[in-house]
């Protein structure tokens, strides 16, 4: 039985490795892909607690966030593939026109 | 029932001239602005008038409340006013004084410039005066106490583009307010010994206490704190300095409030609250005291005085010491009376000595003035009998007061009677110097002094000249007859003024005393404090006043005789050196040059005081107050703050740099702090 604490700090090197990745990268697939890593380390931590409790309330939010990034998945791909037509790059320091 | 006398009129209607006068006088006439002011303090004088008439019917103390004021918890003050024998007397001398100054001032004013503000202030001058007369509580006298410092500042700088003048008025006005804070300080132990202000709830409170032979209880520092708002008011030691200054306001304005009224108030205040100083002897003593010392030593500084208002101004100051120290001695109704008397004959020495100066052109120094008796005959006599009032020469008025006073301080203690006879004799002296310089011997000013008013253009007083259709700008000449009327009056009040007080000694019964009585004898403590110093025991019913002295009418008399003596003295010394021997002053001058120019230079009391208080005040404010505490500390912690606050904003504001991961770092970090924050706060 692999004890809790062990899943709850894989968890956590998980989303701290999709923060720092969505920080300090500039490749916008990059970045997409440090915030499935922060959501999927958000799982892991829920189902972590589900099992320990034997609450089936924490898979269920499992699903419902996997739903969320799907769809987050496909929107945010469909911009992507938008912003490189127009601009031709996917450095996001170049994708700055909103700044003042 | 009492009968409502509506004492509250008597105040109101200056208040209301002057309100007239003062918002709209400006498109008024002189003629309307002198009716509106004549009409106004008229009506408060025959109102006045009115209640005397009726005083008799009444039970007294009258008092007449027209409404609570302030209410705090146990303590209130109400708009009240009180009428007594004491009362009446300051009321009838205030309105009565007044309203003959007001018509003065018509005459005298007439070509002025702000006629119109002069007589505002003037009636509103009335108004304060007449409700510290008439207050039925301190909190209400004080305020008339501080409205007549107001007025008082008002008009010394009346001539306000002057810088003396303007410079006077804040003297005047600071120095008084030294004294204020006596007086305030005195009302607050008040509300905290006896709960109220309103007169006979603190005289009823007082009464049960003992008198403080012994140290210096809280009776004591009242009365102290009283005396210094006295002293300040009524210009005694140490705070006289400011009435002679005050001279640079216009005549009338002299005559009215610094002679003849307000700087009684001080008198009035400590006459009224008699039942206090009463049980305090050791503060009696300080008054009879300073009294003592102001009257003796402001009368040596007019010897050498040249200009006629500041020989009367310290003339003044030594009369008010005398009714200091008949205060000092118990002996209240002495003062009171020698304050009326006093009001007559220096009101009318004032108005005359105006009248003095509007004839010589604003021309103020007497050793350029001389032999104008014939030029002026109308105010030469009137001014006459004034000095011969003053002087104390029966039966004029000041005789009989003023021998009344020394009467008194002599059965206190023979060193107040000595101090009060030599005032006497200097006070003949320097009032009969006055009267040789001015109206004797040759006119010795520069012949056209007199004539061009323009040559004296740095003196304001220079634009007085004569009212109405004067063809008359050449040469001296005597006052219309609206300024001489008044003086003719008090000239008559001057003479018989004294007669209601003649002494038992001189076959009069004293009816002044006998009718102040009332309030006075009523509340004396079980042993009066002065005889018993002095070593007579009095019966308790007859300790403060109408006692007949026990020594006798003979030995009054033989005092009376000496005073007299004492007067004529002084007449034929300032006839001997200032008619007889012209000469001799120089020579007396040059023999004594060191004593002379103290004496001239005021015994250089100004320049000490500027020395020792204002030159090291002013310092403090700007060393200490201003550049320290002002601007280095109170400026200083703003200024920090504010510098401090752009200097942390200068580094903060790199956060907000627009690039949104920064942002998202920020989150990140905050995030983490809040989650470091939670796991500290759950595994404590």
């Amino acid at each position: 039985m692999v004890p809790l604490s062990l899943y709850l700090v894989l968890s956590g090197i998980l989303f701290a490795c999709g923060v720092t990745g969505f920080l300090i990268k500039r490749n916008i697939i990059t970045i997409f892909m440090s915030i499935e890593l922060m959501l999927n380390g958000v799982n892991l931590s829920f189902v972590a607690f589900a099992a320990k409790w034997q609450n089936l309330s924490g898979q269920v939010f499992v699903f419902f966030v996997m739903v969320v990034a799907a769809a987050e998945a496909a929107v945010g791909l469909a911009i992507i593939i938008a912003v490189f037509r127009t601009r031709e790059t996917l450095n996001i320091d170049q994708v700055n026109l909103l700044k003042l | 029932m009492t009968p409502n006398l509506h004492l509250w009129l008597i105040p109101i209607l200056p208040l209301v001239g002057a309100a007239i006068n003062g918002l709209l006088g400006k498109r008024f006439s002189r003629q309307l602005v002198a009716t509106v002011a004549l009409a106004f303090s008229g009506a408060a004088f025959a109102m006045s008038l009115w209640v005397a008439a009726r005083f008799s019917s009444l039970p007294l103390p009258h008092v007449e409340t027209i409404g609570t004021w302030l209410r705090s918890g146990a303590f209130s003050a109400d708009f009240s006013f009180y009428l007594d024998q004491l009362s009446l007397v300051m009321l009838l001398v205030v309105t009565g004084v007044g309203f003959l100054i007001h018509i003065y001032s018509v005459g005298y004013m007439w070509e002025e410039g702000g006629f119109y503000r002069f007589f505002s202030y003037l009636n509103l001058f009335m108004f304060f005066m007449l409700t510290l007369v008439l207050a039925s509580n301190y909190l209400l006298m004080f305020i008339g106490w501080e409205g007549v410092g107001l007025a008082s500042y008002l008009l010394i700088g009346f001539w306000f583009t002057k810088d003396s003048a303007a410079a006077a008025g804040k003297k005047a006005f600071i120095v008084n307010r030294i004294g204020d804070f006596g007086f305030l300080i005195a009302l607050f132990l008040m509300i905290k010994h006896f709960g109220s202000l309103d007169f006979q709830k603190v005289f009823e409170a007082a009464k049960p206490f003992a008198a403080e032979t012994m140290g210096i209880g809280f009776l004591s520092a009242i009365a102290l704190l009283l005396m210094v708002g006295a002293a300040g008011k009524s210009a005694q030691i140490p705070l006289y300095v400011w009435l002679p200054d005050a001279m640079e306001g216009p005549t009338p304005v002299s005559a009215l409030i610094h002679a003849a009224t307000m700087v009684t108030a001080g008198v009035y205040m400590v006459a009224r609250s008699h039942v206090i100083f009463e049980r305090a002897p050791s503060t009696l003593m300080v008054v009879a005291i300073i009294g003592a010392l102001t009257a003796f030593f402001a009368a040596t500084i007019g010897i050498a005085q040249t200009d006629i208002k500041k020989v009367l101004a310290y003339s003044t100051i030594s009369q008010l010491g005398y009714m200091f120290l008949a205060c000092g001695v118990a002996a209240f109704s002495a003062g009171i009376f020698h304050l009326m008397t006093h009001a007559f004959f220096k009101g009318l020495l004032f108005l005359a000595a105006g009248s003095v100066i509007h004839a010589v052109g604003g021309e103020q120094d007497m050793r350029k003035m001389g032999g104008l008796r014939k030029q002026i005959p109308v105010t030469f006599w009137t001014m006459t009998f004034g000095t011969f009032a003053i002087a104390g020469i029966p039966p004029l008025a000041g005789f009989f007061s003023k021998d009344e006073i020394l009467w008194r301080a002599y059965q206190a203690s023979w060193v107040y009677w000595l101090v009060g006879a030599v005032t006497a004799f200097i006070t003949s002296f320097y009032m009969f110097r006055l009267w040789f310089m001015t109206f004797f011997g040759e006119y010795r000013g520069a012949a056209g002094a007199s004539h061009g008013h323009e040559e004296h253009t740095n003196d304001a007083r220079a634009r007085v000249s004569a009212p109405h259709g004067h063809g008359s700008h050449g040469g001296i000449h005597e006052s219309p007859k609206v300024m001489l009327v008044p003086l003719i009056i008090l000239a008559v009040l001057s003479i018989i003024g004294g007669w209601i007080g003649v002494p038992g000694s001189l076959g009069g019964s004293n009816r002044f005393d006998k009718f102040l009585g009332p309030v006075f004898r009523s509340s004396a403590p079980a042993v009066n404090p002065e005889r018993a110093q002095s070593g007579e025991a009095a019966p308790p019913e007859q300790t403060t006043e109408g006692a007949e002295p026990k020594t006798g009418p003979a030995t009054e008399l033989i005092f009376t005789g000496i005073s007299v003596a004492l007067a004529f003295l002084g007449l034929f010394l300032a006839w001997l050196l200032y008619q007889r021997r012209p000469e001799l002053p120089d020579l007396i001058v040059a023999r004594f040059h060191g004593l002379y120019s103290s004496v001239a230079h005021k015994y250089w009391i100004d320049e000490m005081y500027s020395a020792i208080l204002v030159r090291p005040l002013i310092t403090l404010s700007r060393v200490v107050l201003w550049r320290t505490v002002d601007q280095g500390l109170i400026d200083g912690t703003l200024d920090a703050s504010a510098d401090s606050a752009r200097e942390l904003s200068d580094e903060v504001r790199h956060m907000q740099s627009g690039n949104v991961r920064s942002y998202a770092g920020w989150v990140a970090i905050g995030a983490t702090g809040v989650i470091a924050y939670m796991v500290w706060v759950g595994t404590k």
